[in-house]
């Protein structure tokens, strides 16, 4: 039987689990260090969706409602890759984010500042062949929390990938290059610092459109697989 | 070449719509081949108190023990209309609840069959990584002889294992931390 497993991240990739200057994390953070777990097939398989139907449209925000919303329109488009560069093909990507004025079409979202009956904030996209996906919407807004004093997110859409396999999948947020506050943001500085670069999209003035709309490209990299597969031999 | 993996974030407070529209929380149809069950897991904090904004994931075998994806190649019956994926928030309880078929037993690598189990994944405001965990099913013979079941201390198993309600479902506390955390998984 086939057991193509999938590399274990270096150390200094993702954040701890508990971030003390993140004020929820301590409640929420296991104590105990997680058992690693040999891959089998429950973790080297994932669901595909591949019959998820993805309505024409839903990768473009601005055009998902009756009139176009308010803000800045812009590309966000990238590829999904493994570490080894290689292209992940056919996967389902889902963004959501709030409005140009910096809150949620959520029930939970009460931060005073309009809503946009023009948008809704959630995407999908599927990526091509070569790993591309491709999203039209418009910039968020950055956004006030409580989690301390004058405590502001910075402009952020979130993404969720499943990749593969069940080993594979990951949420994680896009920020804007030399966004000011994200020096000041809790979430983002819970990343080990070399690898938060990572998660700022890059102004692609390659993509931008003339007349219409600016770009940015947020390649979005998932755990590649163990070097030697050992198959049927 | 090799590149830097991109970081895990926190799903965050205002995840909907994309996230949840579109996926039932009902996997199985009942032209699905196998035992139904009903799943209610409860998210605890490290205080015990309900997680009323999380959201939970679901990955499993048909009930033949085959998981529908290109790299399960052994010859067992594949169902198409079973994907084995499935997604819920859950409710002002703390509770994501979903309708499915009992999985089949699914190899192990080095030898051996694994007992019949659901793989489980927790995304919260203030989980920074998405939280791996398995869920067990109590009265199951094949308990004792379960490869990841050995690799867990006696004391802790338990965290792993849900029982039956007076109902009849199956229910899995998942403590995220403090008394009786849950067993998590680097997988």
């Amino acid at each position: 039987m086939s057991e193509e497993t999938y590399r274990r991240p270096a150390s200094g990739q993702h954040p701890p689990s508990r971030f003390d200057p993140y004020k929820s994390t301590p409640g929420r953070a296991p104590r105990l260090p997680a058992i690693v777990l040999p891959h089998s097939l429950s973790e080297i398989t994932g669901p595909h969706l591949r019959d998820e139907r993805l309505d024409a449209g839903e990768s473009d925000l601005t055009r998902q409602r009756m009139g176009e919303p308010l803000g800045e329109r812009i590309v966000v488009q990238g590829a999904v890759l493994d570490e080894d560069g290689n292209p992940v093909p056919d996967a389902l990507v889902e963004i959501w984010q709030c409005n140009a004025a910096g809150r949620y079409h959520h029930p939970g979202d009460q931060h005073d500042a309009p809503l946009d009956p023009n948008f809704f904030g959630g995407g999908r996209a599927r990526t091509d062949a070569m790993g591309r996906y491709r999203f039209v919407t418009i910039k968020p807004g950055a956004y006030p929390w409580r989690n301390h004093h004058n405590a502001w997110r910075p402009a952020h859409i979130h993404f969720s990938l499943f990749g593969q396999a069940f080993a594979t999948r990951l949420i994680t947020q896009m920020y804007f290059p030399n966004d000011p506050l994200l020096a000041f943001d809790p979430i983002y500085n819970a990343v080990p610092e070399r690898a938060r670069p990572r998660l700022q999209a890059a102004f692609d003035m390659d993509a931008t459109q003339p007349d219409w709309a600016l770009a940015y490209r947020f390649d979005i990299v998932l755990r590649g697989r163990a070097a030697t597969p050992m198959d049927n031999a | 070449m090799n590149r830097g993996l991109t970081p895990s974030q926190t799903i965050g407070p205002f995840y909907f719509g994309t996230l949840v529209n579109g996926y039932r929380a009902d996997l199985a149809s009942s032209a699905v081949a196998g035992e139904r069950v009903e799943l209610a897991i409860a998210l605890h904090d490290v205080d015990g108190a309900a997680i009323p904004d999380g959201l939970v994931e679901i990955w499993q075998a048909n009930s033949h023990g085959r998981y529908n994806h290109p790299d399960d190649r052994r010859n067992l019956p594949l169902d198409n209309r079973f994907e084995g994926f499935g997604r819920a928030s859950t409710d002002a309880t703390g509770v994501a609840r979903f309708g499915t078929v009992k999985p089949g037993r699914v190899p192990w690598p080095q030898g051996g069959l694994q007992a019949s189990h659901i793989n489980v994944s927790v995304f919260a405001r203030g989980v920074l990584n998405r939280l791996a965990t398995r869920l067990y099913f109590e009265g199951d013979p094949a308990l004792s002889e379960d490869p990841v079941l050995r690799l867990v201390g006696p004391a802790r198993r338990a965290t792993l294992i849900a029982r039956r309600d007076q109902a009849g479902a199956w229910q899995l506390p998942i403590h995220l931390g403090g008394a009786g955390e849950t067993v998590f998984f680097d997988c």
